[in-house]
């Protein structure tokens, strides 16, 4: 597909080629992007982008041009699918199969503005034409995601146009390794992944490391459940992550690359593999990149599901084919990691960032942030928030400001309770704490850490014990079980988390949590264990009351533990269909026809299924 | 094991040169042909590989997307990623197991439909996701589940072979759990 078949011999000929390029869009004055992310995906986006192409295809005007592209993702999965309509950049939402022939006919060739299919404002009900008008997007500040939605994610020449490798020439034109560090360092890059470690110290380190050879790995394992940052970021835009790791591995002198990327995202391993083997034809990847002398290659390899292999140590063993068990650190990775060489692993992020960085300097990219954490977060903004999605913020922005700014606040008027931050090593923040900025070093000092950039929203209907239990409950089952206090330490934390939620607490249980968590704290060999208890920690912290109130007074404040409080029926509102009766297992409920129904709380079990089933919501929590 | 089957593997192997290194990706060939990992295959791996035995089958049963079962007609992935999880999917999932007679990582018995809890398929916004055969199903209740798979059932019954797409949740394009 690709419009060039010739190697690249120099960085005059990628310029050359990026002409060409641009040379060839500007015919195309009419474009529909539909996003192809997993959301709009699962939302039924291909079939809309079908449509769109047939209608392109059946186009009888040869003096129009209409190009169809699928992209990545625009972040607003929420209002997915979404399709762009150029001229005008018109954003469209909640596009479905039998809108696509107004939206071509009126907008695609007609250059209108369909208005019942734009984002209206929820509070004004004004409508807003292009996304920058909506306030889920104005507030946003992208940098990583500055393509995504823009560029179809197989296409080259899309990435090209976009200014793309421009970076990695300015590279092996015109730089030493050591002063892409130089500049990777002063731009204060700090890992993305979640450690937070300065970027520009850990290649000087994988540098400077004695051994040959030195391999450069992509993490894109991104197990952390509620995170979906790097999936988009692999799937949008490919080659920003391989631009960023060849400029690496020419800074820190390797010649072998990895990228492992998760099982569960089939679509980043397909537009990863494309988008290598487009580099590879162009002689960006390979022998003697762009005249430069410089060989570099990249591989994928797909994790086999296993959450401790986003853990470094893990990752590498899982490379050499075997079980992803860590290994204590006190040599570290980027000394002896893969195969025992130096190894340089950064999250997709961190190297999505590079190419932006190089390009535009280290301090523009300081300018953004606050004091020790640069740049901009992606982070994924879920759960009972209004306008869940992908969203890319400076470093600094207030909780608030994410939450309520662009989430648009909680869901079915429901009141905040708390977010959690940092996937399962993290901890959940509470109201309180809405107003503190979100940087690296504050998240930590509020019991909680800024993760790979999971942001999930709970609302008051959420049980937070329920919550610890959940992700003790995953770490339990992710657990290697290598080294006992993981092992052991987060089973018996479990046990005694499902008796509190159960009812069955008993007097010093919550204290038992805190001694368990500051154990495994101590004594676990990797991040997973060392940081396993801090749900449990984070939620005792600012949640004592409703570990007490499910010890003590056997309530689940939140209405979620089963058990820990009664199902009723609302006479007012039950019409007597009798389908709760009929569904009930027990035969707990009795009631004459078109009567209200009663619910006998001495037979009932709490199973719920009349709460699932009753038809007008009859069916109370008390 | 037929001799056809040992040239499966064979050319497996030859995929990735021989290198034991590339272990995982061969195993996940393997199970992308034959569904799942038969033994005899395995065998036929490890000495063609001059690798353990014991050391495959410690992979095999370290990761949690390898199956040394066969599968049903059908994989249900049901997503227990956070959001999900706070949106209901383990009522979903104890729903799905009474209903279809299945268990974490089984097999329902009569064989249509192989039940796969995963960690997040990273589309929280339609929280909570079911994939079924890698159509994934968003924004899901308890009832609206148990019809996707009802539904699964009686398109195969009427001999045809994609579920219909419910009113709330679209099908994907299908290629969501498989592999490329």
């Amino acid at each position: 597909m690709s419009i060039v078949q010739t190697r690249l011999e120099s960085v005059k000929d990628l310029e050359s080629l990026r002409q060409r390029v641009l040379a060839e869009q500007d015919l195309i004055a009419h474009r529909v992007r539909v996003c192809l992310g997993s959301g709009c995906r699962a939302k039924g986006a291909p079939k809309v982008f079908e449509r769109f192409r047939q209608a392109a295809a059946e186009l009888g005007d040869a003096s129009l041009v209409v190009q169809t592209k699928c992209t990545g993702c625009h972040g607003f999965c929420e209002r997915g699918p979404i399709v762009v309509v150029d001229p005008g950049n018109i954003f469209y939402q909640n596009v479905r199969e039998e809108d696509v022939p107004e939206i071509w006919r009126e907008s695609a060739v007609g250059g209108r503005v369909v208005e019942r299919l734009l984002y209206h404002d929820e509070e004004t009900g004004k409508p807003a034409t292009t996304c920058e008008a909506i306030p889920f997007y104005n507030a946003q500040h992208r940098i990583v995601l500055a393509h995504n939605g823009a560029i179809d994610p197989t296409r080259i020449e899309d990435y090209l146009a976009a200014g793309g490798y421009a970076a990695l020439a300015k590279v092996l034109g015109t730089m030493e390794p050591d002063e892409v560090i130089d500049v990777i360092t002063r731009s204060g890059l700090r890992g993305r992944g979640g450690g937070g470690f300065p970027t520009g110290r850990k290649w000087r380190s994988a540098r400077d490391a004695p051994g040959e050879p030195t391999y450069v790995i992509a993490n894109g394992d991104e197990g952390d459940p509620g995170a979906f940052m790097d999936c988009a970021i692999m799937e949008g835009v490919p080659h920003g992550v391989i631009e960023g790791m060849i400029i690496g591995a020419y800074a820190v002198g390797s010649s072998q690359g990895y990228i492992y990327v998760r099982n569960e995202y089939p679509l980043a391993v397909k537009h990863l593999s494309i988008a290598i083997e487009q580099v590879r034809e162009l002689g960006l990847l390979g022998e003697d990149i762009l005249g430069s002398g410089f060989c570099f290659d990249i591989r994928i390899n797909r994790g086999a599901g296993a959450f401790v292999c986003g853990e470094s140590t893990a990752l590498m063993a899982s490379l050499e084919g075997r079980v992803g068990e860590p290994r204590a650190k006190y040599i570290h990775t980027v000394e002896s990691g893969l195969h025992e060489k130096p190894s340089l692993l950064n999250n997709v992020e961190t190297w999505a960032n590079v190419p932006h960085i190089i390009l535009k300097g280290a301090k523009w990219f300081a300018s953004f942030g606050t004091e020790k954490s640069k740049g901009t977060k992606v982070f994924s903004l879920v759960g009972n928030v209004k306008n869940t999605g992908l969203v890319e913020v400076r470093m600094g922005m207030t909780l608030r400001e994410i939450i309520y700014g662009i989430g648009g606040g909680i869901r079915d008027g429901k009141a905040f309770k708390a977010v959690q931050t940092g996937g399962p090593s993290g901890g959940c923040i509470p109201a309180a704490c809405l107003d503190e900025p979100v940087d690296f070093d504050r998240l930590t000092e509020l019991g909680s850490m800024m993760g790979s950039g999971g942001m999930i929203v709970m609302d008051e209907e959420t049980c937070m014990v329920n919550v610890a239990k959940y992700f003790l409950q995953f770490l339990r089952d992710e657990s290697c079980g290598k080294c006992a206090p993981c092992r052991e330490g987060t089973a018996q934390m479990l046990d005694v988390l499902t008796r509190i939620t159960k009812g069955e607490g008993r007097e010093g249980d919550v204290e038992t949590l805190e001694r368990l968590g500051e154990l495994l704290e101590d004594t676990a060999l990797c991040a997973l264990g060392k940081t396993a208890a801090y749900p449990v920690l984070s939620t005792v912290r600012r949640f004592r009351d409703e570990y007490e109130a499910h010890v003590q007074r056997r309530q689940c404040p939140a209405k979620e533990c089963p058990g820990l409080f009664r199902y009723e029926i609302d006479a007012e509102t039950c019409t007597g269909c009798g389908l709760c009766r009929k569904k009930c297992p027990v035969e707990a409920i009795t009631g004459e026809r078109k009567a209200p129904h009663v619910i006998d709380p001495e037979i009932c079990t709490d199973c719920g299924t009349c709460f699932d089933v009753c038809p007008f919501s009859a069916v109370i929590k008390v | 094991m037929t001799a056809e089957n040992a040239e499966r593997i064979a050319a497996i192997i030859q995929r990735y040169g021989g290198d034991a290194e590339m272990l995982i990706p061969m195993m996940q060939d393997v199970q992308a042909e034959f569904g799942y990992l038969p033994q005899a295959e395995l065998k036929e791996l490890a000495g063609r590989l001059r690798v353990p035995l014991a050391q495959i089958y410690s992979v095999a049963t370290f990761y949690a997307s390898f199956r040394l079962m066969p599968k049903g007609d059908h994989t249900i992935q049901l997503c227990m990623g956070t959001v999900c999880y706070l949106k209901g999917a383990d009522r979903i999932s104890e729903a799905i197991q009474r209903e279809f007679e299945l268990v974490p990582g089984g097999t329902s018995p009569d064989g249509k439909f192989t039940f796969s809890p995963v960690n997040c398929v990273g589309a929280c916004a339609l929280a909570p996701v079911m994939v079924v055969d890698g159509e994934y199903h968003g924004g899901l209740e308890v009832k609206s589940a148990v019809e996707v798979l009802h539904r699964v059932v009686e398109s195969d019954r009427r001999g045809e072979t994609a579920a219909g797409s419910p009113a709330r949740s679209v099908a994907g394009s299908g290629n969501g759990s498989k592999q490329p």
